[in-house]
């Protein structure tokens, strides 16, 4: 494998900085890298879309200022340069968006999310738009119409999802950074079953402007990368207030970096960590629980307190972000009619009615996740349904938030694995949906109440990556990175290096790309 | 579409046996420098598709922002029509599939207003007042605007396709809801043009809409039900949906009243619909059924935060509201020096902002007056127009009137300018000048008219030197004749007596 794609987006910048390599031969190194893994039959296929001309173009400029020198160089963003993976539900000029669905085949947006216009003014290369589950709703990447994306541990395994495409270009080193949205764990669960770091920021903290929305009360975009340093520079990038976005806290970023590197340095002393009861046993596998409880004493270990809290509305979790997630989305999703953009089907018989050509283009442009998620919604938002359905889970939302001001109250972070399970086959759920949205129950409770959240790689069973989940009060991400960073200084401490570098090879000839 | 015949009741037959319950929806588009959840220009007119933003087309991924100035519209609305305004407000999304709402959803307040339980008396055209409570006023957004192209009834219906202008997509509206009215009697169709007159009047003081009917900035829906003298319980309403123009509010609240009680009297029940009104033909023809049933799947919207009001802010937006319109119609009153009366039926006629514009153009209130309740008036009542419609504005009567001053013209002329004015020709000036309508001042060629007049009237002539002036009117025939009427009298007359050497 090429030295470059090894390095971490921290050690990628130094090296740019340092002029030890070109932005072009780095945006290069991954190019190659995505020909290599991505495509073939068996390949990874975290790419929907491969922007290599504008990606080159963008390295070539930050190369050419930096050899020119002088304070157009001083100024440049410590990761211009660093090539970077966007989930293609963010829209981007120049780029196609699809939101992985048939609906926006071949659609151009023509403006750029505020996201993206930061990554531009920082002058980060876009790699391309990576695959996910329709429209964002799904657990495993399973959901695109254009095919899943596999796990980079485990090519016959699910990537996890809705952002499969983006962990798994981190995973198998196609790109040092990307960015994802989650919902209800659609950066943290993809995270945790590939071994990868990601992070849900405090709702407010990333301007959603350009996320194709699917439930706006719980949509956040964040980053996701190899190390928790590389994930808090990223995050402060494209973090802080936008006036495009009502949503958007109006406070400067926190201090994420510093908070980062604090970390690192695995001393966890005083530190007050919560277990929190209703996120383990019963559902969880038992070499999850395995990690989890390592991972609690290496915490300890390092000085860290640690407390059981108890989250007893939890239960209600899952059960009322199924109501509230799809009521949001049959409302976001009713534009996409074929009226002004993306597909339009005609009804192949009878009368060419508004009314029938809108259904005929939603009919044939959702997937059946997608239509599930409407029809339930639309149900759930029903005169008449409205309060026992929508109204109930608004309550249990707010019962949520205050079983974890309770919980804060003890403990500075919580603690739990992300994900349940680790990766599944694919196709193993595809069928019972149910089974596909218990994956989300360890993450939904943070989307529900509007905290940060991040998945550190918390080592294997059975040979397959486990994630481990903190989480903090509103606008105190900070409290993320040091304890993430720490967790991650003390398990690599053990495992005597990363946890990525336990992976299998992948190459041409396990994926069938272009060696 | 062949025109179902409706029944009708003669109105003063049907107010014998009825009471009308009224209630009005006036959505009003407000004149805000950008639209109410996006960047794009409010202006009205501009080439179709040209003033939008990927917001208000509702692009994937765009999101909403309130437009601050809108919410300060909106309060001084409220505040104007003695509401209370929340100290927290929030919007929702009313979802129904129609293309010209881009989101497939409509961003309004529903049933969490910015404004709420106020009122506004409304003087009739005796004087007598009527208090009209008002339930509430929020904001929403603006649909596009479709026109439907082929069919014969411009409805979407049958249409071969339709275009569709989001210009006016997202443009900020306030809806004004009225509580039910009631004990207005044969009144109901007056009260109903004075309430929209009178909120129409309120938002142009304001300046918080340029209030132009004919152009939708003003747009009323009129519930109209009919309960038997001394019932307890309402009866079934219609809804008759964008009355655009006074008259027609007026028109249309008694056709529905007339409409209604032949119903009821044949035995038959209303249909709770909404109505389409016809102005070519003042009636109303049924639109869609409309039940208490229509699910719209209202929820908060999720991508605004509540608007939050304080006290200093509505304070200092009180302190920016114009003198209220009884008062201020008691000081016009007085600085005009109309009587009464005229004073009364300036305000009936709605032309008050006109005259007062006139004013202070520069003319003096009598000249505003005369014209305004005079000739405009007129060619309004012939043209079976409300006068706003009529396309006349202060400038015109300026105009008119500096040409009289300046004796280019004369008044019988300046009633024919006025007419082509009227008729789309240009300005006053344009039309003098296109019509040749100028007074002849040229005295070479109205001395030659009345030398001409003098010798064809020798015994005239004789008359007026013999001591009896008054003879000369009956040269001023001929002299009119030649100059096709457009010789200054005054003059003619001064140059008949220069000519014979007499004093005048």
């Amino acid at each position: 494998m090429n030295q470059i794609i090894q390095l971490s987006a921290t050690e990628l910048a130094a090296k740019l900085r340092a002029g030890e390599i070109t932005s072009v031969q780095a945006v290069q190194a991954h190019l190659d890298r995505i020909a290599e893994v991505d495509g073939g039959e068996r390949g990874v296929h975290a790419f929907l879309h491969v922007n290599t001309e504008e990606a080159l173009a963008v390295a070539a400029e930050v190369d050419a200022i930096r050899a020119a020198g002088g304070a157009d160089a001083q100024a440049l963003h410590p990761f211009a340069g660093v090539p970077i993976a966007v989930k293609d539900l963010i829209v981007t000029k120049g780029q196609p968006t699809t939101a992985a669905s048939k609906m926006l085949e071949g659609w151009m947006s023509p403006y750029d999310a505020t996201v993206i216009e930061k990554i531009r003014a920082a002058k980060l290369p876009m790699l391309g738009k990576t695959n996910l589950d329709e429209f964002a709703m799904g657990s495993s990447t399973e959901h695109s119409a254009y095919g899943p994306t596999r796990n980079p541990w485990d090519l016959d395994r699910i990537p996890g999802g809705s952002g499969g495409g983006s962990a798994a270009a981190v995973a198998a080193f196609e790109a040092p950074l990307a960015l994802g949205t989650d919902t209800g764990g659609s950066i943290r669960q993809p995270g945790a079953v590939t071994g990868t770091v990601g992070v849900k920021p405090t709702y407010g903290g990333v301007s959603r402007y350009g996320a194709i929305a699917m439930a706006s009360s719980l949509d956040q975009i964040g980053p996701v990368t190899r190390t928790v340093l590389d994930s808090a520079y990223l995050h402060e990038l494209i973090g802080g207030h936008d006036p495009a976005d009502s949503t958007s806290l109006n406070e400067p970023v926190p201090a994420l970096v510093a908070a980062a590197e604090q970390g690192a340095s695995g001393d966890m002393t005083g530190v007050r960590v919560g277990v929190i009861k209703e996120l383990q046993g019963e559902g969880y596998e038992a070499g999850v629980q395995e990690r989890f409880n390592e991972s609690l004493e290496a915490l300890r270990a390092a000085g860290a307190e640690i407390v059981e809290v108890s989250c007893p509305n939890f239960k209600y979790a899952l059960g009322a972000y199924y109501l509230i997630m799809p009521s949001e989305v049959s409302s976001n999703l009713a534009k996409f009619d074929g009226v002004r953009f993306g597909t339009r089907v005609l009804p192949t018989q009878g009368p060419l009615t508004i009314e029938r050509v809108m259904g005929a283009t939603r009919a044939a442009g959702f997937g059946d996740e997608v239509k599930r998620r409407i029809i339930l919604g639309t149900y759930a938002l029903s005169a008449g349904y409205y309060d026992a359905y929508y109204g109930s889970a608004q309550k249990v939302r707010t019962l949520i938030q205050r079983d974890f001001d309770a919980a804060f109250e003890q403990a500075d972070v919580l603690i739990s694995p992300t994900s349940p399970t680790v990766a599944f086959e694919l196709g193993s759920k595809t069928d019972d949906p149910l089974a596909m949205y218990l994956n989300d129950v360890a993450t939904i409770p943070a989307n529900m109440a509007g905290i940060p959240g991040i998945t550190v790689p918390g080592g294997l069973s059975e040979g397959l990556p486990v994630g481990i989940q903190f989480l903090a009060p509103a606008r105190e991400d900070a409290r993320l990175y040091r304890a993430g960073a720490a967790l991650e200084k003390l398990l690599e401490d053990k495992w005597g290096g990363r946890l990525l570098d336990q992976a299998p090879e992948l190459s041409a000839a396990t994926t069938g790309g272009v060696a | 579409m062949a025109m179902h015949q409706e029944e009708l009741v003669d109105f003063d037959v049907a107010l014998e046996k009825y009471d009308p319950v009224l209630g009005f929806e006036v959505h009003v588009e407000l004149n805000t420098k950008t639209k109410m959840f996006s960047s794009a220009p409010n202006v009205f007119g501009d080439t179709p598709n040209t003033n939008v933003t990927p917001v208000c087309l509702g692009l994937p991924g765009v999101l909403p922002v309130v437009n601050k100035t809108a919410v300060e519209y909106a309060i001084m609305i409220g505040l104007a029509l003695n509401c209370k305004i929340a100290e927290r407000c929030g919007f929702a999304r009313k979802n129904y599939f129609y293309p010209d709402t881009p989101k497939n959803f409509q961003t309004s307040q529903y049933d969490d207003p910015i404004a709420y339980d106020g009122w506004i008396d409304i003087e009739l055209s005796d004087g007598e007042v009527f208090r009209v409570e008002i339930e509430r006023a929020h904001m929403e957004e603006d649909a596009g605007k479709l026109t439907h192209m082929g069919g014969s009834t411009g409805r979407i219906q049958g249409a071969d396709y339709s275009l569709v202008d989001y210009n006016r997509s997202g443009v900020p509206l306030v809806e004004i809801v009225t509580k039910t009215i009631e004990g207005a009697g044969k009144r109901a169709p007056e009260l109903a043009k004075a309430y929209v007159a009178a909120i129409r009047e309120i938002v142009k003081a304001l300046d918080v809409s340029d209030a132009k009917m004919e152009r939708g900035n003003v747009r009323c829906d009129a519930n109209v039900s009919l309960m038997l003298k001394g019932a307890e319980k309402f009866g079934t309403r219609t809804e008759t949906k964008n009355v655009n123009s006074l008259r027609a509010v007026e028109h249309a609240v008694r056709f529905e009243i007339e409409r209604h009680a032949a119903v009821l009297n044949s035995g038959a029940a209303i249909v709770q619909e909404t109505r389409h009104w016809h102005e070519d033909t003042r009636t109303t023809t049924s639109g869609r059924p409309k039940s208490d049933a229509d699910d719209y799947r209202y929820f908060p919207e999720p991508d605004l935060v509540p608007v939050i009001t304080t006290v200093e802010w509505i304070e200092e937006l009180r302190s920016r509201l114009p003198e209220p319109p009884a008062e201020r119609r008691k000081r016009l009153q007085a600085d005009w020096g109309y009587s009464d009366a005229e004073f009364r039926d300036v305000v009936n006629a709605g032309v008050t902002e006109a005259i007062e514009e006139t004013i202070a153009a520069g003319t003096t209130a009598a000249v505003a007056r005369k014209w305004w309740m005079g000739e405009i008036a007129r060619l309004a009542k012939n043209a079976d127009k409300d006068v706003a419609d009529l396309g006349v504005t202060s400038a015109t009567i300026v105009e008119l009137n500096s040409l009289i001053e300046s004796k280019k013209i004369n008044d019988k002329i300046a009633r024919q300018v006025l007419e082509f004015v009227v008729a789309g020709e240009g300005t006053p000036s344009e039309v003098v000048e296109k019509r040749s309508l100028a007074v002849v001042n040229d005295d070479s060629a109205l001395g030659a008219a009345i030398d001409a007049a003098m010798e064809a009237m020798p015994d005239v002539v004789a008359k007026v030197k013999g001591g009896k002036l008054q003879a000369i009117g009956a040269l001023m025939g001929p002299v009119m004749k030649a100059t096709r009427g457009q010789a200054d009298a005054g003059r003619v007359r001064e140059l008949v007596l220069e000519k014979l050497g007499i004093e005048g």
